[in-house]
């Protein structure tokens, strides 16, 4: 595969570690109450959907770059490849 | 002789080769098929299952019988296809499968047991009893059942991996090809033309057609001459394009030197090529398909097209009295072609209701029998026979992404669907047009509309050829007598056994493959998958579409594990990582271990010692008295730096990072999201907005991701900057009573215990160098870790060795390393063992509540804060000669070696040199509480059952006394 990297251009796939589903960047508060029920979805429970699903590529063989690749898991097509951070970011996540 | 007039050989040239030990000649420009069929052998091998004598059915790399070993020694390649081996002088190939001669099998004898070899006999037979499968069953099948043999020595060639990108990859370079390729190249773009032939021009070479005016052939060759003209071009003959993959990728083998009895000096023997288009065009042609009618497998009887392209490319008669049963117009083109030649031709039209319902002849075809639409059946004398059912378009790789291939009922089938890969496109009779115009059209064509996409402009140029239809009615087996006709030559798989299949109700196409084995091994059916599933329709009265359709996974044909490999053999398989300490131990005969990619020094041998432990004591004991050395270069080292650094760090350690102080070092334990522990080490904080973490030698690499995760993807706000400088800095630990009275000799600063106490750290120079100086130890003793720039490296172990010699100080390698942490009751790698939380490991307690980190909610459920639950211990044997093994488990005495009594494990155990016995480390089930009990250590495997006493996990000075001495 290759995957288009929004600041170094197309690389090829075998640069990158795959992680999973970019739902991760939605860590829970561990301090608020509740936080135990909210962690173990956190850390068990994905979709494994047929078709598009956003995902964390990290290019450990390059400019160490977490991306939020946009992917089809039955045609790998991917659609959009972006920094996780921007993504983090505008999904509300802060310090 | 069966060499007739023409074809594409060099007559001028003689090569020598044998097969079998007997020796033949032939031309430059020959296959090994045809060079054998030119010195009249038709036999070349025997079946699969029942040892049926074969010949060889096709002229390309769809051949299913005609497979040899080629070369002797240690080039020695089986499995390899007569009909794709190019000639050179001195081959030397062998049949397979057959013992003792090719003449003379004795495993025929399974072709007169053959009920009891039907489809499923392997399920049926061997059934019962169950022990009987792995020692008698599989072995006798593994011998009677097999195609060729490994040489068992190291293969002496290379492999090499090679990249390319261009425009358009064109994959065939027969008429569809070569028009593209032409139009394309022509236009400017970055072209690859690829081909498996060693000869480009695909069926054109093998066909009397003209092409504007001009012989096919001729046309092929000045168009080849053409494109290697062009700079934009690449001719890649000898390269099967075996896989297509995601996005554009393609995967290719170049036989670079498979057509030379040995690779030219620095040459691989292949390469495998990943090639980047931005289009590509499938351009792979057809395979023809039998007829099947019995006893249709005798050497003699093959493709009607293949006996055309014996007689045109290779100046080849197989037979001088010859017939052809054909259901298509095409294997009158094999009629026309053979009696140009003079040859005796007989044609057997089915169109025409006319049959073939027999053959004879043991070795080699003798005659075949006839059955005319008027019923009379008549015996016809002929030596070779061809068959044509019809052709198959080569769209293996348009349905490499799963693209189901549609029906087409005017070829009678299956052609590739549109899209079925992302930027490619078919062409010629690879899309299902067959004809020798539609292919120059057609691959124009497609040319055209990808340059187009690209931006590019480019002009069809078509010459005039054929356009004759195919003028097919489908016959795909003669309904006759009891006999055994042939679907798949490679796997003995016939009509029968397809009837089976039905019967016992594996109708669906994949069941029939895997029951019968239709369409395995090393042709993976090319001339058989589609005939079985017609075979399949017709029973079930379904139509083929119906019944099902075949697609197929890469690599096109077979693929040698060597380039596959590439250089990543042996030495080169992956990279060495070498300590700054490295030559310097090598000097000294060290002993090493592979440690990930690194190599560590296991231990350091001096004269006269002969054992490993002589080695290991000796260093251990002179360290806990003196002082020892060792290289720790190898644990991650990161670089943390930032206003929210301690912040950062309070949040991926489960400890209070926040509160260190500056020129201060804490151990640090961190834990995965689910609550077990990842790794642990030590963070420095040498500024007040600087830090540098420590790892273990083997999640350097997983920690420095995992932090990167943390700062980019849940926390993108922090300021927070990460480097690794793990090859940055070379550092060793300095250990013993005698470790500060060394480093003195070789810093310039004060690092009494009052100016540098336990757990302080900071920069400092050595003779003027800078360094950095960490008072940590791992081994309980007083330590120092004394890091310099990694170029200074070799000159650091020399000065330490140097400054040590006045207290007889040690190097140490990992196994003396080992030995102290246990005895210190440290925990590592055995005990991180990614399934132990901190509790386990007896740090419960630095799991802190105050604050959010990594792991922190997860590692309080209920199940991890069970107090049943594994606790790390001390354990020594009661009887203190007696050796503890690793991995032996906890049972208390008297109970039974079973699951439910099991208690826990060793993880760690090492030889004590400082106690005089073994001692290890474990996990028990409640073992904080158990101290002083005595358990039995059970292993299994090693057949020890030692009484052991559960103790504290710090042999050695529990109360951290020398540590801070």
């Amino acid at each position: 595969m290759i995957i288009n990297h929004p600041l170094l251009g197309p690389r090829d796939s075998q640069e990158f570690v795959y992680l999973g589903d970019a739902a991760l960047i939605h860590r829970p508060d561990g301090m608020a109450d509740g936080s135990l029920d909210k962690f173990i979805d956190y850390a068990y429970l994905r979709d494994n959907p047929a078709g598009e699903h956003r995902e964390l590529w990290y290019h450990e063989q390059g400019d160490r770059s977490w991306l939020v690749v946009t992917r089809n898991t039955v045609t790998h097509e991917i659609t959009a490849v972006e920094l996780a951070r921007d993504v983090a970011r505008r999904e509300g996540r802060s310090k | 002789m069966s060499r007739i007039s023409g074809g594409q050989i060099d007559r001028s040239k003689t090569l020598r080769f044998s097969f079998d030990g007997v020796s033949y000649t032939g031309h430059p420009g020959d296959t090994l098929a045809s060079a054998l069929l030119a010195n009249n052998v038709r036999l070349m091998g025997r079946s699969f299952k029942y040892h049926r004598p074969r010949g060889v059915i096709s002229a390309g790399s769809e051949e299913p019988n005609a497979i040899v070993e080629l070369r002797s020694g240690a080039r020695q390649e089986p499995n390899t296809r007569a009909t794709v081996i190019e000639l050179f002088d001195g081959l030397q190939a062998q049949s397979q499968n057959r013992w003792p001669s090719l003449k003379f099998d004795a495993m025929a004898i399974n072709d007169r047991l053959s009920p009891f070899f039907a489809a499923g006999f392997y399920y049926k037979t061997f059934m019962w009893p169950a022990a009987f499968w792995e020692k008698i069953y599989e072995p006798i099948i593994r011998r009677a059942a097999g195609l060729g043999s490994l040489s068992k020595q190291d293969d002496p060639d290379t492999y090499d991996k090679g990249f390319l990108h261009c425009d358009l990859l064109i994959i065939g370079a027969g008429p569809a090809g070569l028009s593209a390729a032409l139009t394309a190249g022509r236009a400017g773009a970055r072209v690859i033309l690829a081909d498996e032939d060693f000869r480009m021009g695909g069926r054109l070479n093998a066909e009397t057609l003209e092409i504007g005016g001009a012989s096919g052939a001729d046309w092929a060759a000045k168009t080849v001459l053409e494109l290697g003209s062009m700079p934009n071009v690449r001719l890649m003959p000898r390269s099967t394009v075996m896989g297509a993959f995601d996005h554009g990728i393609y995967g290719a083998v170049e036989r670079v030197s498979d057509h030379l009895a040995e690779p030219l000096p620095g040459k691989p023997r292949q390469t495998l090529w990943r090639i980047y288009t931005k289009h590509a065009i499938l351009a792979a042609g057809a395979t023809e398909r039998p007829i099947a009618f019995e006893n249709n497998d005798r050497p003699g009887i093959m493709l009607a097209g293949a006996l055309r392209a014996y007689a045109n490319r290779w100046g080849v008669a197989v037979g001088e009295k010859v017939a052809v049963f054909t259901n298509n117009d095409d294997g009158l083109r094999t009629v026309a072609d053979l009696k140009a030649k003079g040859l005796d031709v007989t044609l057997i039209d089915a169109r025409k209701g006319d049959e073939i319902i027999d053959s004879a002849g043991r070795l080699g075809l003798k005659s075949i029998t006839i059955r005319r639409a008027n019923g009379q059946t008549e015996t016809l004398h002929v030596t070779a026979l061809g068959v044509s059912g019809g052709w198959n378009p080569s769209l293996n790789i348009a349905s490499n992404h799963r693209g189901r291939p549609i029906w087409d009922d005017q070829i009678a089938a299956f052609i590739p669907a549109p899209e079925s890969i992302a930027g490619l496109t078919c062409a010629g009779a690879a899309a299902g047009a067959m004809s020798t115009h539609a292919a120059l059209t057609t691959g124009a064509n497609h040319a055209i509309a990808a340059l187009a996409d690209l931006g590019l402009n480019a002009i069809a140029d078509i010459p005039q050829a054929e356009d004759a239809p195919l003028n097919l009615t489908p016959a795909w087996y003669v309904h006759s007598g009891k006999g055994r006709a042939w679907v798949d030559q490679q796997n003995d798989v016939t009509v029968k056994d397809v009837k089976l299949a039905k019967q016992e109700g594996f109708v669906s196409v994949e069941h029939l493959k895997r029951y019968t084995t239709l369409g395995m091994a090393t042709d993976q059916g090319k001339t058989s998958n589609v005939l079985g599933l017609a075979v399949m329709a017709e029973l079930t009265g379904k139509s083929i579409p119906e019944t099902g359709t075949t697609i197929y996974r890469p690599p096109y044909t077979p693929v040698a594990m060597g380039v596959l490999g590439g250089r990543a053999r042996g030495h080169d398989f992956k990279p060495i990582r070498q300590t700054p300490s490295h030559k310097w131990a090598t000097e000294q005969g060290a002993i090493f271990v592979e440690v990930g990619y690194w190599l560590r020094a296991q231990w350091l041998p001096r004269a006269g010692e002969t054992t490993w432990r002589q080695s290991v004591d000796r260093e251990v004991l002179q360290t806990r008295k003196s002082a020892g050395i060792c290289d720790v270069t190898t644990l991650g080292k990161i670089d943390i730096q930032g206003t929210d650094a301690g912040l950062f760090l309070d949040r991926v350690y489960a400890n209070t990072f926040g509160s260190l102080a500056v020129g201060k070092v804490r151990y640090g334990l961190m834990l995965r999201e689910d609550g077990m522990v990842m790794d642990d080490g030590t963070t420095a904080r040498l500024g007040q907005n600087e830090y540098v973490m420590t790892t273990t030698t083997a999640n350097a690499v997983p920690v420095f991701r995992h932090l990167e995760y943390c700062r980019q993807v849940l926390w993108p706000d922090l300021d927070v900057q990460l480097i690794s400088t793990t090859e940055a800095w070379a550092q060793y630990s300095v250990a013993g009573p005698n470790a500060r009275k060394l480093l003195e000799k070789l810093v310039d600063q004060d690092i009494s215990d009052a100016a540098f106490p336990y757990m302080a750290c900071g920069a400092i120079t050595v003779q003027g160098t800078r360094a950095r100086l960490f008072r940590i130890s791992f081994s309980g003793e007083l330590a120092y870790e004394i890091a310099v720039p990694t170029r200074y490296g070799d000159a650091m172990i020399r000065a330490l060795v140097e400054a040590g010699r006045e207290f007889d100080a040690v190097v140490y390698g990992t196994e003396a390393l080992g030995v102290m942490r246990v005895e210190k009751g440290h925990v590592a790698g055995n005990e991180l063992n990614g399934q132990s939380s901190a509790l386990n490991m007896g740090l419960g307690k630095m799991v802190s509540r105050k604050k959010d980190s990594i792991g922190m909610v997860l590692s309080q459920r209920e199940g991890m804060t069970a107090p049943n639950g594994y606790r790390l211990v001390g354990v020594k044997p009661v009887n203190p000669s007696e050796t503890l093994t690793a991995g032996a488990h906890f049972l208390a005495k008297g109970a039974a070696a079973l699951a439910e009594n099991d208690g826990g494990w060793l993880t760690s155990v090492v030889y004590s040199p400082h106690l005089g016995h073994s001692i290890a480390l474990g996990y028990l089930k409640s073992g904080d509480n158990r101290k002083g009990e005595r358990l039995r250590s059970v292993n299994l495997l090693a057949n020890t059952d030692v009484e052991v006493e559960i103790v504290s996990p710090h042999f050695v000075d529990p109360e951290g006394e020398r540590l801070r001495g």
